[in-house]
């Protein structure tokens, strides 16, 4: 059923009885081309560009819970291209490309919101690294605006543009980065990819792979074997446990990272704000909540919460950019289960077993990359060649010495 | 008395009138009412509009889980939107103004939405405004953002404060109803530690709303003094006005507790407090939560809860209508029947969905059994309604009663999953729950007092037992109620109207039923697709009725449709809470340097350096331009001498026979043969082989070394040092302790230096160029005795040394060191012109050691030493990180000399396009050389020190700039440094 | 979280900072013949296991002690805190 705003005139004068299930509900067959573990953003949007962009239908997605409850629905909804480094930048650009078209490609609105993206800075030393990174955007034909700080004044009165700690000098402004209906982009991609033909199998908890002489033929789970000549592996903050079965061990931890919503609230905040000085990022949904996050608690964690401190740290750098904030109330507070990697970036490669892949290593930044995951994944899977923008995303760069370390701080995934 | 709808009775001070204002109405209430019962008792029954359809909305229930009399408190800074009525305490002076309307309240423009309802139906707009594709942000979303959302910020800074605080107990009892009090009697009288927090302001939960008795007296009254006892016991602390919202791990839990909000301001004091409760045990103690039937129109004003109906009546005595009639599925909403007819408030009707007798009598009234309602009518506010059998009654309140939730939401804050218990038809709390909670009365299912009263009291002779006192606790009391029989009935079938479920986020039967056909039928995508249980009220009266349509449509029992999660907070907290007096310039905590009010004197401009505040630089008289100050600064250092408090640099104080071979192996050049005297420059790097930061290690003695870090990773040098000290090498004898703050310590550089200190330093001391040469260090007396070290190094490239005093000398010290150096022309300088002076020797600094580059890059390979086991060798040989044609540390210089040079450009080839693919590297420090008087860089380039002489362009886009720049080595002055060896 | 310090007892986890896998006490020899490799597994690769996980924690805003807690990390219980020198000296590292 092709979405749009006729059939909404014809299906509401009728009652809204006619719509039609978004998805079927098929039983797994015994043996697919493709099988991708995972039916979060990732998974579903790398089945429907392997349909859409390869040919590749036979194909199942097998997902332990309901389509889409990973991080895809436990995420800030923010989408951006200001990386720095060539290993990233240019995918989060392909990444940002990709949204900007997403919602005609699908038929589906994800509210793909290009508002703008502004990361503050406190500092001549955060200025030289935000101008460093703004060329490194515009190189990769990204957007970047250097703001002063009566530029970033006039966008946001309210903040606190002296305080006594950090005062705001400026900001570096994505004028396309923005954020996106986190929920719409898995039913969208789902959709899109169930009316192409790909199965989408939920409660279907993949706890094992069938692995001979070195290749994988498929996968056990909770509803039987189920073979297959390639198996996709894309299972965020599952990924070590997952890759456990296949007897792999990762440069990956998972980690708890906490988020958070405010009560509704009229328009307040324009686009997305990044407090460079204080771990603290905020937007303001259609619907008026704030939503807002910062750093992880830093612990190993599969629980999907955290605890105070890191909380009342996330609320501290808020009322210190932006003091209005104060007398708005937190009504929802979550936690995600995050892979985080060794360098702070991800990974869409090979194993070294045959006719296994795995993406992941997502951190806390997955949700933006979710079309050119799906994209470089399905590229990798259908061709056996990374795609160009992912070239470096291997799961060997530590052994080779070449980190994409984002945030210069090492192998500590607590640190990224 | 205040307003027309006030009755007799309640508890409520009639003794005093308290004046408030909502809309700019004026209107009166009395201590003791919220602002909803003072609003029905004045007949205001139209309070709000929805979130999706404007529709009118009034008070529903008399609690937090009020979805609908969401109002702005107060004015101006002070204004606080989306505050409940319902549990707003009445202070004199109070103002409120409805929310989410355009126009006004009575007649909002944005009311259409509810003419357009068909089309706007559950997940709309995910299947429309795509087109045309820019309409989205400019057209589109801006409308769908200025109808939505529901009160509005005031857009000022909070003007009021918020402080922390931490408490410990035995046992924490969330909840001071029957369960609650009984069970903090028996843990009170037991001896524990007790905390009891209730969010309400008056103790006693439904005693407070019922009418039956506790050990024979009002259940009120018996709360009452319930209170006045534990209120006497000295280990017992009651929290009212607190809630407990979230249970975090090992028996941690957040409470909130408003010390100013029922009055008309905070007067300087905290508004309110988040307590972080460490508890051994706990009791959850919370209650129940009513809730509704859905049927068509079930959401105008004036349709409530039946228990909400019944506590405006009995504790605030305020009788929400004057002809109510009564819709249940259970006994209990005949209690409020009997409780209204009881006030005096005219019953028009009792409609029970079940086939049976009536459950009490109830004079005057129509009864109906087996009767639904199916319809309603009234724009602003209920005037009647329309049953199943078609007969139509005049009413202007119904009261409502689905049956009753508990409330089992902190049972669920670490993964717990509530169950389904056919018994109450409700959800009660199941297993995973935080460990150490226990749970007594309705939060747990049993809904009669007396069963409430005496699973608070066993749950806390258990608690004690848990916590090994002894249960000295006394009999439980008891109360006169009997359970209650109640038959599931979730909707009216019959009615064809929208009949609601979530009446904030306007969610209906219908929405539910589409959201199934469309395959949404998993508890979480239904939450997601129709925003059920999404509002500021989470859901409380709406969740459990859509579960139970969802159940219906998927023919699957409600246990096997399953429940959403709860998780923090219960009910919503100010962010203002959460971050406490960590504002404003209490963010972070301030270092400051020995001679920070010295240079505070001198009008010194400072700037945030790992959470120190150093002096950027010194303006002087006449000076307008920063470059003026600096300039001065670095000319006169060069020129004479000039002094620089460089205290922040981390110090470690490393002693023991084996702290050689521990530095050895810290850092990645060698340390196994430093004399003592003397001090060496040293580079560490991570495990992972990357450089990460440098300075310089001083050996006082055999075993006595002292080390300086960067400013910026002081702390994480400390830990890494102290991680290989206690895990890797254990067996060595070595010993750290971080000096930082304990010594004063500050740069004297210049030609003139050491005739500075020789002014300074104690005559017995031979500071000569022999007798102390570069790199030479020593334990020396200053200013007549005072103790002090001398160092001979310099990051300026000057003759200079660095001299350190205990801090509390380091004020006197910067004074001498002035003083002493006035014949000379001293100048004190900042950070900004040892930037400057450390760009031009080309060291490496916070913007090249930036934790992505290696040795290599830096030019430091050989610092890396082979022939030894130390932190970060074995990985800095991998491949990648030491191909031929990497990234080198080089210096720039534009080739129009005139030109300004910017750090963060990117190196082009002349000619080349600006793709990433062209990329060469980039700058990562520049300064003004007054020296050389032009522009001066340094940065990272490909195979840098094959191309000197060669000319790139500094591209900087995101400026707009372009700058041919020629590489050059990065020492732009004294390249041999014989000034520093002079 | 409350983490017993085996010699302060229970400390508030804001007092402290979590490195990771308590297996970084166990640093290969540097002169091993496969080093490199021994030496990357040992920095990047983890066993990031949902159950049970030991850990390395830094008493920074207290002793400077640093502690192996073994934590589970689908419930957050806490069922053992060592000294990690204790741990280290039983693994057998020494100088």
């Amino acid at each position: 059923m092709r979405y749009s705003a006729l059939q909404i005139l014809r299906q509401g004068l009728t009652g809204n009885r006619g719509w039609k299930p978004v998805w079927r509900e098929p039983e797994p067959k015994p043996h697919y081309d493709i099988v991708i573990v995972g039916g979060g953003g990732h998974g579903l949007a790398t089945a429907y560009y392997l349909a859409a962009r390869h040919g590749l239908t036979n194909v199942a997605v097998l997902e332990k819970g309901w389509l889409g409850s990973g991080n895809v629905g436990r995420n800030t909804t923010i989408v951006r291209s200001n990386y720095l480094l060539p290993g990233n930048e240019p995918f989060y650009e392909l990444s940002m490309k990709l949204w900007e078209g997403l919602e005609q490609d699908l038929n589906y609105n994800a509210m793909v919101s290009q508002r703008g993206i502004i990361n503050l800075y406190h500092s001549d030393g955060q200025r030289d690294a935000a101008a460093r990174r703004g060329n490194a955007m515009i190189l990769a034909g990204a957007d970047a605006v250097l703001l002063d700080r009566e530029a970033v004044r006039k966008k946001c009165p309210f903040l606190d543009f002296d305080n006594e700690r950090f005062p705001i000098m400026g900001g570096l402004w994505q004028p396309r980065g923005g954020t996106v209906r986190h929920d719409a982009v898995a039913w969208g991609y789902a959709r899109g990819a169930d009316r192409q033909g790909v199965d989408l199998i939920q409660n279907c908890e993949v706890t094992g792979f069938d692995i001979r002489s070195g290749v994988c033929r498929g996968v056990e789970t909770a509803r039987g074997t189920i073979g297959a000549d390639r198996v996709a592996v894309c299972v965020a903050g599952s990924s070590g446990r997952v890759m456990g079965y296949a007897g792999l061990r990762l440069p990956i931890e998972s980690h708890v990272l906490q988020a958070f919503v405010s009560e509704g609230l009229k328009p307040a905040i324009p686009g997305v704000l990044t407090f460079g000085a204080g771990h603290f990022y905020i937007s303001q949904s259609d619907k008026g909540g704030l939503v807002f996050g910062g750093d992880i608690d830093g612990y190993n964690s599969y629980a999907q919460r955290g605890n105070l401190p890191a909380l009342e740290h996330v609320c501290e750098g808020g009322m210190a950019l932006m003091p209005m904030i104060g007398r708005a109330r937190v009504l929802r507070i979550w936690g995600g289960l995050v892979d985080m990697s060794m360098d702070g970036s991800p990974f869409i490669d090979r194993t070294p077993i045959d006719g296994l892949f795995f993406n992941g290593g997502w951190n806390y930044g997955g949700f933006k990359a979710t079309p050119a995951s799906g994209y470089c994944y399905a590229h990798l899977i259908a061709t056996g060649a990374p795609h160009p923008v992912a070239a470096e995303m291997r799961l060997d760069r530590f052994e080779r010495g070449a980190p994409i370390d984002e945030r210069g701080a090492g192998a500590q995934p607590n640190l990224h | 008395m205040s307003g027309p709808f006030r009755l007799d009775g309640g508890a409520v001070d009639r003794s005093r009138t308290l004046a408030f204002r909502f809309d700019g109405r004026s209107l009166t209430g009395h201590p003791g009412d919220t602002l909803a019962s003072a609003l029905l008792a004045n007949g205001v029954r139209l309070v709000g509009r929805s979130f999706k359809y404007h529709r009118p909305r009034g008070v529903f229930t008399a609690g937090s889980e009020e979805p609908n009399a969401l109002v702005e408190l107060r004015s101006d800074a002070h204004r606080e939107p989306n505050t409940r009525a319902t549990v707003t305490e009445l202070f004199d002076g109070l103002e409120a103004w409805s929310q989410n309307y355009r126009g006004s309240l009575r007649r909002d423009l944005l009311a259409v939405n509810d003419l357009i309802a068909p089309f706007l139906s559950a997940g709309f707009y995910y299947k429309t405004f795509m087109w045309p594709k820019s309409f989205w942000e400019k057209v589109y979303e801006p409308a769908i953002r200025a109808s939505a959302g529901l009160g509005r910020l005031s857009g000022e800074a909070d003007p009021d404060s918020y402080d922390k605080g931490f408490l410990h107990c035995d046992l924490l009892i969330v909840g001071a109803g029957p369960a609650g009090l009984a069970a903090a009697l028996a843990a009170g009288r037991g001896g524990a530690r007790v905390i009891l927090a209730d969010e309400d302001f008056v103790m006693g939960g439904r005693l407070t709303a019922e009418t039956h008795e506790v050990n024979g007296r009002s259940g009120a009254d018996w709360a009452a003094e319930a209170v006045r006892e534990l209120a006497s016991m000295d280990r017992v602390r009651l929290l009212p006005r607190t809630t407990v919202t979230g249970a975090w791990d090992h028996g941690i839990y957040g409470a909130l507790e408003r010390r100013t909000d029922h009055l008309a301001g905070s007067n300087g004091k905290p508004r309110q407090i988040l307590w972080r409760i460490y508890s051994r045990r706990a009791i959850l103690a919370a209650g129940a939560t009513e809730r509704p039937i859905a049927f068509g129109g079930n959401d105008r004003p004036g349709v409530m809860l039946a228990g909400a109906v019944r506590a405006y009546a009995n504790r605030f005595a305020v009788g929400a209508g004057k002809r109510v009639g009564l819709f249940t599925n259970n006994d209990d909403g005949w209690r409020t029947a009997a409780d209204l007819a009881r006030k005096g408030v005219s019953v028009a009707a009792v409609i029970d969905v079940r086939d049976r007798e009536p459950a009490a009598e109830v004079p005057g009234a129509r009864i109906v059994t087996g009767g639904r309602v199916t319809a309603t009518r009234g724009r602003h506010g209920l005037k009647g309604v329309t049953l199943a059998n078609g007969e139509r009654l005049a009413l202007d309140c119904l009261a409502v009663s689905g049956g009753w939730n508990p409330n089992v939401h902190l049972t669920c804050h670490h993964g717990g999953r509530p169950v389904w218990r056919e018994e109450i038809a409700a959800f009660a709390p199941g297993d995973g729950r935080p460990g150490g909670m226990a749970v007594a009365g309705a939060a747990g299912g049993a809904f009669t007092t007396a069963a409430a009263l005496a699973e608070g009291h066993r749950a806390a002779v258990e608690a004690l037992g848990g916590l090994g006192l002894s249960a000295a606790a006394g009999e439980p009391p008891g109360a006169s109620d009997e359970a209650v029989e109640a038959a599931p009935f979730w909707h009216v079938r019959e009615s064809r109207g929208r009949a609601w479920l979530d009446l904030q986020n306007d969610v209906t039967v219908k929405d539910v039923e589409q959201a199934h056909r469309e395959g949404f039928r998993s508890v979480e995508h239904l939450k997601r697709y129709t925003t059920l249980g999404m509002a500021t009220d989470q859901g409380k009266t709406a969740n459990v009725g859509a579960l139970a349509i969802m159940a219906e449509q998927t023919g699957r029992s409600i246990a096997e449709t399953g429940t959403t999660m709860f998780r923090p907070p219960y009910t919503p907290v100010p962010i203002g809470a959460f971050a406490g007096r960590s504002r404003g310039r209490e963010f972070q905590p301030s270092r400051l340097t020995p001679s920070h009010d010295w240079a505070a004197r001198r009008g010194a401009v400072f700037v945030e350096a790992g959470l120190w505040l150093r002096a950027q630089w010194f303006p002087q008289a006449g000076e307008t331009h920063w470059r003026q100050s600096v300039d001065r600064e670095v000319r006169q250092t060069r020129g004479s001498v000039g002094i620089c408090d460089v205290t922040t640099l981390g110090k470690i104080d490393i002693q023991g026979r084996d702290a050689q071979e521990f530095l050895n192996r810290i850092y990645s050049n060698g340390f196994a043969t430093l004399a003592v005297g003397k001090v060496r420059y040293g580079l560490m790097l991570r495990e992972d082989g990357m450089a990460y930061d440098d300075g310089t290690t001083a050996r006082l003695g055999e075993t006595h070394f002292v080390m300086t870090t960067t400013t910026v990773n002081a702390v994480l040098v400390f830990r890494n040092m102290e991680f290989a000290r206690q895990c890797l090498w254990p067996g060595l004898d070595v010993h750290l302790i971080s000096a930082t703050e304990q010594w004063a310590q500050f740069a004297v550089a210049g030609p003139n230096s050491r005739a500075l200190l020789r002014k300074v330093v104690d005559p017995e001391h031979d500071i000569s160029n022999e007798a102390f040469p570069f790199m030479a260090c020593g334990e020396v007396g200053v200013c007549g005795g005072a103790p002090g070290r001398l160092f001979r190094i310099s990051f300026s490239g000057e003759l200079a040394y660095e001299v350190a005093v205990p801090a509390r000398y380091g004020e006197a010290l910067m004074e001498a060191l002035m003083a002493a150096g006035e014949e000379f022309g001293a100048v004190a300088y900042g950070t900004e012109a040892l930037g400057v002076m450390r760009v031009e020797k080309g060291h490496a600094a916070a913007n090249e050691l930036n934790g992505q580059t290696t040795a290599r890059m830096l030019g430091m390979q050989r610092m890396v030493s082979k022939r030894k086991d130390c932190i970060g060798n074995v990985l800095s040989e991998r491949p990648e990180m030491n191909r031929g044609d990497g990234l080198e540390l080089m210096g720039f210089r534009p080739v129009d000399r005139s030109e300004p040079l910017a750090a963060g450009a990117h190196f082009l080839a002349p000619g080349a396009e600006a793709v990433t693919e062209n990329d060469e590297g980039w700058m990562t420090s520049v300064a003004w050389s007054p020296e050389l008087g032009h522009s001066i860089g340094l940065g990272f380039i490909r195979n840098g020190h094959a191309r000197i002489g060669e000319t790139v362009r500094a591209w900087d886009g995101v400026r707009g700039r372009d700058v041919a720049v020629e590489i050059v080595p990065a020492h732009f002055l004294d390249p041999d440094g014989e000034r520093l060896r002079g | 979280m409350l983490i017993d310090h085996p010699l302060l007892g229970p400390r508030d986890e804001a007092e402290f900072v979590i490195l990771g896998d308590a297996g970084l006490i166990d640093r290969p020899d540097w002169q091993a013949e496969d080093a490199a490799q021994l030496f990357h597994d040992y920095l990047h690769l983890r066993d990031n296991p949902a159950g049970e996980h030991r850990e390395l924690w830094f008493h920074e805003q207290g002793d400077r002690s640093w502690l192996v807690v073994t934590r589970n990390t689908l419930t957050h219980e806490i069922v053992r805190v060592e000294l990690a020198r204790d741990v280290a000296i039983a693994r057998g590292r020494d100088r």
